[in-house]
């Protein structure tokens, strides 16, 4: 199993996520003028602030030569996880519906929430992320993570099985619509989320239930 | 070249909580009667071919999801 860690001037999670990989596999960073994605079985686009957010957060990192090829990959039906920047980043590049707005509180949201995982059944012949039903603890940090979209576009997500984790009743940090943390494509196997699962992987710092979701990404590769 | 503005602002109906703390403010600074106020982005550029800035605008100045744009010509202004 061999990760792939894209990073963007900018990013500032990419070493978490690349530890958080090396935990089931092997992992590699993918710097963002790389084109070849050769022997990668699964990507993950990180947090931070990829091309110092100009513009709009993720508007920029869309157009980079890594980007290129981890759409082709996720074509292909390979696994991509992005989490915050890096949903923002998928948003932007059209690989996941839906966009991410300013926190609705204007602050900068830096807390422990619960997420509660979505049930969800893959189209047939299709990989999609197997996640167990209860709900994790994972932090989460951002000031631009109101997830939104049209009420049509929300209500097909929820009618597909799109919305993959919801913050818990109450947890809500950012005025979300719906409540919605994380969503998927309809193939289901690129994964978006806000919360950063890379920073629970080790007791010490209190939670360890973003394994799950690396298991989750790992377990849906070609 | 030719000189363009765009103006990008968030679309009707959705929350922009910018202009809303702009607008909470206004009061204590004795400023009275100021309502729905929207906090966009303008971005100045000069073009070779004016009529590839709609693609450009759609493409990556604005997000038309959840950005309405307008191109408005400045030469000659």
């Amino acid at each position: 199993m061999l990760w792939g860690v894209v990073q963007f001037p900018g990013s500032c999670d990419e070493r978490d996520a690349l530890h958080a990989c090396e935990l089931s596999g092997e992992a590699r960073l993918i710097w963002h003028e790389e084109r070849d994605l050769g022997g990668i079985d699964a990507v993950v686009v990180p947090g931070g602030f990829s091309y110092g957010d100009y513009l709009r957060a993720g508007a920029i990192a869309r157009f980079s030569p890594a980007m290129e090829a981890v759409t082709e990959f996720a074509a292909a039906g390979g696994p991509v996880l992005g989490i915050c920047n890096g949903f923002q980043v998928l948003c932007e590049t059209g690989l996941l519906p839906g966009a991410l707005l300013v926190n609705e509180g204007l602050r900068f949201a830096c807390r422990q929430v619960e997420l509660l995982v979505e049930r969800f059944s893959p189209p047939a012949g299709g990989k999609s992320f197997n996640l167990a039903g209860e709900p994790l603890s994972i932090p989460a940090k951002h000031g631009e993570g109101r997830y939104w979209a049209p009420e049509e576009m929300l209500d097909a997500l929820e009618a597909n099985g799109q919305v993959a984790f919801r913050y818990a009743p109450g947890q809500n940090p950012n005025g979300s619509a719906r409540d919605i943390a994380g969503v998927r494509n309809e193939a289901g196997n690129v994964l978006g989320l806000m919360p950063h699962p890379e920073h629970a992987v080790d007791a010490m710092t209190g939670s360890t239930d973003g394994l799950q979701i690396f298991d989750a990404v790992a377990g849906a590769r070609v | 070249m030719a000189k363009a503005r765009v103006l990008i602002r968030p679309k009707e109906g959705i929350l922009d909580p910018q202009g809303k703390a702009v607008e909470r403010a206004l009061p204590a600074l004795g400023f009275e009667g100021i309502e729905h106020v929207r906090v966009g982005r303008m971005v100045e550029l000069e073009a070779d071919d004016p009529a590839t800035l709609p693609e450009l605008c759609e493409k990556l100045l604005a997000n038309p999801l959840i950005e309405d744009f307008e191109i408005e010509s400045i030469d000659g202004a």
